[in-house]
């Protein structure tokens, strides 16, 4: 299938002009938008099936022409670092699009602005040229303000300039280090590809300015750090992680889904893409003292945060801090295990994550509060519902047999080989999820019922459908990784080749 | 090609036209008291002027009228600018109710004097020529500026405008003299050949650009010479603050390019501009832009009157447009000539919608947005948030194509420039607070009781829907502006 990656960023796309156009009624709204998003989940699955295992080069590439003068071309294409995240991304827009079915205010702006988010999270992961993929980057903002600005709770307009802000003080960092980039390489482009062949030319002598000259950083290490804050404030990396709680306790539970599943997975995505092939010696230098003790950190910090909460979504929030410490973390040790590791863990945290919010709103939806002290006994009165909030609870644990597991396991096992340190710190952060974790369920599942919610409604079908894929992922890559791991191996050996001979000792 | 007065006649003909048009319409306010004819007939004078513009792209460039004035790419482009920014200023005027019907006529033919005056500007190459335009242009614009009768804000404003003119026309001329007395003459040309010569006292000369800036920096609105423009976007009826925040300030920076570039540097074959070395002007440049952004996106963050916001956000978008001053390549003149076009749609895009607001609920304040979007008003709603992201710089809207030469031009020139292009994305950053906060105020907030609905007339319609298409469309493909605004970057240098 020619142009298969257009047809999946641009369907969406399409699909939000036309719910635009339809006549003011919900039902038809919900439905057509739920229509859109099968033809990108269809084309994802047959990518799937067809995606090249062995090849660590692009593949359905297409490149046209948009401003030669510049140099300024549409260029798309994946490999193993971008097939999951494009899988991951078309599955939740569909199941998202059944969870956001309550929404009443506005339900045609609402559909609309979720169809273009989901045309510009497509598009961020296909793009290979910079200026394309920058512009899907920013394209991606203005819905997720609207959507949680005008949709969320009661503190929704502060959270939603919050998240504008902090992400465009980070991208239009990322601008400038794009345009440095584009200037070094000769020809001046922005394809990706070409950057990235190029990357002995970014020069890593020492800059003759306070303070790099007492840090030995070059240019090479300014751009890198510029492109590596756009992305830590997407992740979100400590201490640019104060606006996801915001975001996430006021979004409506699909946009949840989406920013914790795919938004925070560009961040890390990013980094890859970006600053390890095309930055080599700067993250081969500032991968242990800063990635690795950051990944760390983010993992206590956020485990830590998140047994403090009284909001089971800011509890799930600060999870998701502590989970993409996990990525940093693995990133940063440049083993093959790590690095597989740290990308799994991108794709089993969207899904587990995923699931989490959906169960959330699920809860918020009956009771309208999250409080977690205000519940008690939720599986005597829903059974089913509490089945659902253990598995996700526990693959988010990192139970034997379930995907977080996995993820996490190969995470340590490549961080061990060259930072023992930081491994025990990482480690140390799974018995914290699993404390803060258990303590929730203790508290809002287990004990006696409360007397106020004796008549809480049983889950219901729409629910179930939006969270049984999201479980069957979970489970089947639990206990067998490899249909995920066999698609990132040959990409992420090719990438961790460019940094290794790179790092010292 | 260097011209006496007659033959320069036959490439005279866009201020030929226009200039018969000012007279036509001041004739015929005499005779005839009708209502719409005034603006028809200045949309038609605009029109003609714009067609014979674009012919005198064939014309060979050259000086004219005893090399007073001189003819190329550079010119014309700021000739249709012009026009342009013109032709979008009567359009608002005629769906405005703030213009007094009675006083049409004058109205007209002040704006056009204006808009002649911007042609001169742009294409003087004498000192007193320049001095004459820029004049000319400033008191069309401080009548404009208190056309409001019985409007107290108006009239404070027109004086506000009048006493930072003068001074700073003063104190341009007081800089223009030191040059007359360094060099011995008025005209560009031989003014930089004696300054290439040995022996010119540079720091003379440096004083003496400084004076000269603060004609310039009025006209462009930078700092410190920004004061004025607040309370004159404020007071002065919405159309033409809107053709104020766009066309002059364009036309200041086609004469600060002129009298610096072609003036008084010289063009390397690098497509590097060389200045007379020890009158360090680019520095100062440098240090005034960085000011002038930050100052501008700062005052801008608490304003609660959209007006005044986008006055500052002009003050922020001069600073961001002097970046390519001060870096003193052609990429940097292209970037600027680019993101003018890109500005005035964007810009007049805004008031135009804050005109239509302010005609129906009579005021300006960023309160009165309360929901707008819910009110009635969706669409002017979703094209001021359109246009407002795009001034602050978002993909996939033209703004952000400006900003991104803008920046590139100066990342290309790398070293110190860099602390610049740091500044300038910063800058970016913040100003999106207070563009987000009128969005913010449109659609997140609901509206209050006591909130009129707001009903529009379709023809309101037939400027926006084009401006916003525009902005999105220069957002996606730039390429032919891109083309055209390079080729504008020809001057002609004796």
């Amino acid at each position: 299938m020619q142009n298969i990656l257009t047809y999946m960023t641009f369907i969406p796309l399409a699909g939000a002009a036309v719910v635009l156009a339809l006549p003011n009624n919900a039902k038809l709204v919900r439905w057509f938008s739920a229509i859109v998003t099968v033809p990108p989940l269809l084309m994802a699955i047959w990518l799937f099936n067809n995606f090249d295992r062995t090849t660590a080069n692009f593949q359905f590439v297409e490149d046209y022409h948009w401003i030669p003068a510049y140099n300024i071309s549409y260029t798309m294409g994946i490999d193993g670092l971008s097939v999951s995240m494009v899988l991951l991304t078309a599955l939740l827009s569909f199941l998202c699009i059944f969870a956001s079915f309550g929404i009443e205010k506005a339900v045609k702006g609402y559909f609309s602005l979720f169809l273009m988010l989901d045309a510009g999270m497509m598009g961020v992961f296909c793009a290979l040229d910079f200026f394309l993929f920058y512009v899907f980057w920013e394209v991606m903002l203005l819905p997720m303000y609207f959507l949680i600005g005008i949709w969320g709770g009661p503190r929704r307009e502060y959270a939603a300039i919050k998240f504008f802000l902090y992400t465009l003080f980070g991208s239009i960092l990322m601008l400038l280090a794009i345009l440095a980039l584009y200037f070094t390489v000769e020809p001046h482009t922005f394809d990706m590809r070409i950057i990235m062949s190029q990357a002995s030319k970014y020069s890593t002598a020492v800059l003759p300015i306070w303070p790099f000259s007492v840090w030995g950083w070059g240019f090479q290490h300014v751009i890198w750090m510029a492109l590596f804050i756009g992305f830590a404030i997407k992740i979100p990396a400590f201490p640019f992680h104060t606006w996801l709680p915001d975001a996430h306790v006021e979004a409506p539970t699909a946009i949840s889904v989406i920013l914790a599943g795919v938004l925070l997975k560009m961040g890390t995505y990013g980094i890859l893409r970006t600053n390890f092939p095309m930055l080599p010696v700067a993250t081969a230098d500032l991968a242990y003292w800063f990635l690795g003790a950051l990944g760390a950190w983010n993992i206590i910090y956020g485990a830590l945060c998140a047994m403090a909460q009284k909001d089971l979504k800011k509890l799930v929030a600060y999870s998701s801090v502590s989970h993409m410490g996990y990525v940093m973390l693995g990133m940063a040790s440049m083993t093959t295990q790590g690095l597989n590791g740290a990308v799994l863990q991108m794709f089993n945290h969207g899904t587990i994550t995923g699931m989490l919010f959906l169960l959330v709103g699920v809860v918020y939806d009956r009771a309208h509060h999250r409080e977690i002290e205000g519940f008690g006994g939720l599986a005597a009165i829903m059974p089913v519902y509490t089945g659902f909030t253990a598995l996700a609870f526990f693959a988010s644990m990192g139970l034997p047999g379930l995907s977080g597991f996995i993820s996490e396991i190969l995470v340590l096992l490549g961080t061990w080989q060259k930072y023992p340190v930081l491994t025990i710190l990482g480690a140390s952060g799974v018995i914290l999820t699993a404390g803060y974790l258990l303590w929730t369920i203790q508290r809002v599942y287990l004990g006696p019922p409360n007397e106020k919610y004796l008549k809480m409604e049983e889950i219901n079908g729409r629910e179930i459908f939006t969270l049984v894929p999201l479980g069957v992922i979970v489970v089947i890559v639990g206990i067998y990784p490899s249909i995920v791991l066999d698609m990132l191996r040959t990409t992420l050996d090719s990438i961790n080749a460019l940094v290794i001979p790179h790092l010292h000792g | 090609m260097d011209l006496k007065n007659v033959a320069s006649l036959t490439f005279f003909c866009p201020e030929i036209v226009l200039s018969a048009t000012i007279l036509l319409i001041i004739a015929l306010d005499l005779i005839a008291q009708s209502r719409r004819w005034p603006a028809a007939l200045a949309l038609i004078g605009c029109l003609c002027s714009l067609i014979v513009s674009f012919d005198l792209y064939s014309a060979q460039p050259g000086l004219l009228f005893h090399r007073m004035i001189v003819l190329d790419n550079f010119s014309i482009f700021f000739k249709v600018f012009s026009l342009a920014a013109t032709i979008l200023c009567i359009f608002m005027s005629m769906g405005s109710k703030e213009i007094d019907r009675v006083h049409e006529g004058e109205y007209y033919a002040l704006l056009l004097t204006c808009t002649l005056g911007m042609f001169f500007m742009a294409s003087s190459s004498n000192l007193l020529m320049a001095y004459l335009s820029l004049e000319m242009v400033s008191l069309g614009s401080y009548v404009l500026t208190g056309f409001l009768p019985h409007s107290r804000r108006s009239s404070e404003a027109a004086l506000k405008y009048l006493i930072y003119g003068g001074v700073a026309s003063g104190t341009m001329i007081y800089g223009m003299s030191w040059i007359f007395g360094m060099t011995g003459s008025l005209d560009y040309s031989a003014i930089q050949l004696a300054l290439s010569q040995e022996g010119i006292n540079t720091a003379a000369l440096f004083i003496a650009f400084m004076f000269i800036l603060a004609g310039f920096g009025y006209k462009i609105v930078f700092f410190p010479f920004h004061m004025w423009s607040p309370d004159v976007y404020q007071g002065a009826p919405t159309p033409f603050t809107a053709f104020l925040s766009v066309a002059s300030n364009g036309a200041g920076l086609a004469i600060m390019i002129r009298f610096f570039f072609p003036g008084m540097s010289k063009l390397m074959a690098s497509g590097d501009w060389a200045f007379t070395a020890g009158a360090e002007w680019p520095q100062v440049l440098l240090a005034l832009s960085m000011l002038t952004m930050t100052i501008g996106n700062l005052c801008a963050l608490n304003q609660r009157n959209v007006k005044r916001m986008l006055a500052y956000s002009g003050i922020a978008h001069a600073g961001y447009m002097m970046m390519g001053l001060a870096i003193l390549n052609n990429e940097g003149l292209a970037a600027i000539l680019f993101y003018a076009v890109v500005y005035m749609i964007m810009n007049v895009g805004a008031f135009l919608v804050v005109g239509m607001i302010s005609n129906v609920t009579g005021d300006e304040d960023i309160e009165d947005y309360r929901g707008l979007a819910w009110r009635g008003a969706t669409v002017p709603a979703i094209c001021l948030a359109i246009f407002l992201f795009s001034l602050t710089g978002l993909p996939p809207f033209a703004g952000f194509i400006g900003k991104f030469f803008l920046f590139s031009a100066v990342v290309k020139q790398g070293g110190a420039f860099a602390v610049l292009a740091v500044v300038a994305a910063l800058n970016s950053a913040v100003s999106l607070y207070y563009y987000a906060k009128v969005v913010k105020t449109m659609f997140l907030d609901s509206p209050a009781p006591e909130d009129k609905q707001v009903t529009l007339a379709a023809n309101n319609f037939t400027l926006l829907l084009p401006l916003t298409f525009l902005t999105v469309l220069f957002g996606l493909y730039f390429a032919p502006l891109v083309q055209y605004t390079n080729h504008s970057l020809r001057f002609f240098i004796k």
